[in-house]
C-alpha cells in the first residue's frame, strides 16, 4: 500500500538523525540486550536447521532419492515413499484453506461493516474465546462428534481428510476473523467518504474500496490463521484416520482416510532406533516441511507486495 | 431566479447536546461560486455534509428544517440518496485517492452508476481531467497507481473524480489545504472555468482565498450565519461588527 509506504518512508527519514546523540551507559546496555536477543533468535533458528540437516541428510545418501518419490509409505519393509504423506498434508491443508478463508472473510466483513453494535459486542468476545480452545480439545470433539456425523452422511468412515480440514478450518477461523476485522477498521475513514461521496452504496464501498485497501492486512490474517492450523499435528491425527495411502483422485477424495507429514513424525518418532534409516527419513520429512513453510512465507511476502518490514507498519 | 439550493431554517446537532448548526437559511444560485467561511469549528463542514446527505452516515444526529435542491426536499422519503450524491459531488480537505490506478479512480463512480461503455468512460476521464487542470500531467500515465501522484495532483484527481459524474453542484471542503501556492493557484483558476458548468459551494483555505474566488459568501460563527452578501459587500463593506473584525483579521 502506497500510503503505508509513505508512512514507513517518513519513519525512516526521521529515524536517521545525522548528529549522534550522547550515549550513556544505560542506553548502551539496553541496545546490547536488544541486539543479543535478536542475534540469539537467528542463532537458534540456524541451529535447528543445522540439526535437521545433520539428522535428516543421511536419509538422502543411504538410498536413492527416487525412493522418496514412491507411492508407498511402509517403514517395516524399508519403503519410504513420501507421496502419500505429501498428498495427505496437501489435501487437509488446502481443504482447510478453502473452508476457512471465505467463511472467515465474510464473517469479518459482516462483523466489521454490517453487524449492529449490540451483535458485534456479543460476537467479538465469543470469537476470541474460540481462539483459546486447546487444539487437542477440538480434535477430540471432531473425533466424538464430527466423525460419526460424516459417516452417517454416507462416507465409508468418519475419519477422513475432510474431517481434518473442518477441524483445521475451525482453528484458523478466529485468527482470520479478528485480524481481518482489525485490518478493515484500520482503513482510513476518508476512503469511505470519498467513495460514498460519488454515489457508491455501502456494499460497493466495502467491495471496491475497503477490501482492496485492507489487502495486506487480510493476507496477514490468512497467513497467521492458516499458519496456526498448518503445523497442527495431534488434532489432525485424531480425526484423519491415519492411513498412509494416496487418496484416489476424484470427488470422493476428501472422504478417505489420510495421514499428514506432521502426524507421521509424531506417531513414529517414538518407536524408531536413533540413527536408523527410518529415523533419518523422519528428519528428512522435517526438512521438507521446513522448505514448504519457507516457500509459503516468501509467497505471502510477495503477495503483500513489499519488504516484510512494511507488514509491521500495517499491523 | 430560482435558487439551485435552498437551505431553509436548518438546525443540526451531533447528539451530544451542543448545537452544530443553528437556524441556517441560505439560497445558492445556479452557476455561482458560493463561499462559506468562518473560524474553525463554526460548522462549515457540517453544513456541507448535510447538502449531499453524507450526514446520513452518522450514527446519531438530528436535523431540523429543509434543504431544497431544484425545489425538491433532499430529505424527503423516497429520495435516491446515491443518485443525489452523483448530482451533488463533494471533494474533501485531505485528498484521498482510492486504491487503484488513476483511470480506475475516475471511472469508479461511473461504473457504480452503471455506465460501462468504454468510449463514454474514456471521454469522461479525459474531460474531467482537463476541467481539473490535470490532463497534461497524467495523460500518458493513466494506468499508474493514483498514490504515485503528488499531493496537489491527488487533490485535483479527487476533484476530477467527482466532475467525471457530471454533477450539478460541487461541494469543495477546503480543496487547497496542504497545497503549495502554485498548485493552489492552478485549482483556483480552474474554478472560474468550472462555474460556467456547475454550481460551486466552497469552504476556503483562508480568508484571502475566500475574497479571491467568491461570487457571494456567508460568514459563519458558532453554527450561525452572521452575514451573507456579494463578495464586495462582505469583504469590503461588512455590515456586522463580527464580520468586520474577522475580515480585518482582528480575530479568528
Ligand atoms: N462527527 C462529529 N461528531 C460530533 N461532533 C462533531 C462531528 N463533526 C464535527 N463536530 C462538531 O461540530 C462543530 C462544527 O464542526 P465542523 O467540522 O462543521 O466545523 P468547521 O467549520 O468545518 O471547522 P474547520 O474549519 O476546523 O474545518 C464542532 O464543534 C465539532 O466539534
Ligand atoms: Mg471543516
Amino acid at each position: 500500500m502506497a500510503t503505508y509506504e509513505e508512512i514507513e518512508q517518513t519513519r525512516e527519514d526521521t529515524a536517521v538523525s545525522p548528529t549522534p546523540r550522547r550515549r550513556n551507559g544505560r542506553e548502551l546496555i539496553i541496545e546490547g540486550l536488544i541486539l543479543a536477543s535478536g542475534v540469539s533468535v537467528i542463532i537458534i533458528i540456524t541451529l535447528i536447521f543445522l540439526f535437521l540437516l545433520k539428522e535428516g541428510l543421511p536419509a538422502f545418501t543411504s538410498q536413492p532419492i527416487s525412493t522418496f518419490w514412491g507411492r508407498r509409505w511402509y517403514p517395516i519393509e524399508e519403503t519410504y515413499g513420501l507421496l502419500p504423506l505429501l498428498a495427505g498434508s496437501l489435501l487437509v491443508t488446502v481443504g482447510a484453506v478453502v473452508i476457512a478463508v471465505p467463511l472467515g472473510l465474510t464473517t469479518a466483513v459482516y462483523l466489521g461493516e454490517f453487524a449492529p453494535d449490540w451483535l458485534r459486542e456479543i460476537l467479538k468476545p465469543l470469537i476470541e474465546v474460540l481462539a483459546g480452545i486447546p487444539s487437542i480439545v477440538l480434535g477430540f470433539l471432531g473425533w466424538v462428534a464430527l466423525a460419526p456425523l460424516i459417516q452417517n452422511m454416507g462416507a465409508p468412515t468418519g475419519l477422513t481428510a475432510f474431517t481434518g480440514s473442518l477441524i483445521l478450518a475451525y482453528m484458523a477461523l478466529p485468527t482470520i476473523i479478528s485480524i481481518t476485522e482489525d485490518a478493515l477498521y484500520a482503513v482510513p475513514k476518508e476512503y469511505r467518504d470519498g467513495s460514498l461521496a460519488i454515489g457508491a452504496t455501502h456494499w460497493q464501498t466495502v467491495w471496491r474500496v475497503v477490501l482492496p485497501a485492507a489487502r495486506s492486512g487480510i493476507v496477514i490474517a490468512i497467513m497467521l490463521g492458516v499458519g496456526r492450523a498448518i503445523g497442527e499435528t495431534m488434532a489432525v491425527m485424531l480425526v484423519t484416520g491415519n492411513a498412509a495411502n494416496i487418496p484416489e483422485l476424484g470427488l470422493g477424495m476428501m472422504f478417505q482416510p489420510i495421514r499428514t507429514m506432521t502426524a507421521t513424525i509424531a506417531a513414529e518418532m517414538g518407536e524408531v532406533a536413533q540413527g536408523s534409516t527410518h529415523y533419518s527419513v523422519l528428519f528428512a520429512i522435517g526438512i521438507v516441511l521446513f522448505i514448504i513453510t519457507f516457500l509459503v512465507n516468501s509467497l505471502a511476502t510477495r503477495l503483500i507486495g513489499g519488504r516484510p518490514k512494511q507488514r509491521g507498519a500495517q499491523l | 431566479m430560482v435558487p439551485k439550493l435552498s437551505i431553509q431554517n436548518v438546525s443540526f446537532d451531533y447528539g451530544d447536546g451542543a448545537t452544530a448548526l443553528r437556524n441556517i437559511s441560505l439560497d445558492i444560485m445556479p452557476h455561482e461560486l458560493f463561499v462559506l467561511f468562518g473560524p474553525s469549528r463554526s460548522g462549515k463542514s457540517t453544513l456541507l455534509r448535510l447538502l449531499n446527505r453524507l450526514s446520513d452516515l452518522l450514527p446519531v444526529g438530528q436535523m431540523h428544517g429543509r434543504i431544497l435542491f431544484d425545489g425538491q426536499d433532499i430529505f424527503a422519503r423516497g429520495t435516491d440518496v446515491f443518485d443525489l450524491r452523483r448530482r451533488i459531488g463533494m471533494v474533501f480537505a485531505t485528498p484521498t485517492p482510492l486504491p487503484g490506478s488513476i483511470y480506475e479512480n475516475l471511472t469508479y463512480g461511473l461504473k457504480m452508476a452503471g455506465i460501462k461503455d468504454r468510449r463514454v468512460l474514456d471521454e469522461r476521464v479525459a474531460r474531467s481531467l482537463q476541467q481539473a487542470a490535470l490532463w497534461e500531467e497524467v495523460k500518458d500515465r493513466l494506468a499508474d497507481s493514483a498514490f504515485a501522484l503528488s499531493g496537489g495532483q491527488k487533490q485535483r484527481l479527487c476533484l476530477a473524480r467527482s466532475l467525471a459524474l457530471e454533477p450539478e453542484i460541487v461541494l469543495l471542503d477546503n480543496p487547497t489545504s496542504g497545497l503549495d501556492p502554485i498548485s493552489t493557484s492552478i485549482v483556483e483558476e480552474s474554478l472560474y472555468e468550472l462555474k460556467q458548468q456547475y454550481t460551486i459551494v466552497m469552504v476556503p483555505h483562508s480568508m484571502q482565498q475566500a475574497a479571491r474566488v467568491a461570487d457571494r459568501a456567508a460568514f459563519m460563527l458558532d453554527g450561525e450565519i452572521v452575514e451573507v452578501g456579494a463578495q464586495k459587500d462582505l469583504f469590503v463593506y461588512p455590515q456586522d461588527k463580527r464580520t468586520e473584525d474577522y475580515v480585518s483579521g482582528r480575530f479568528g
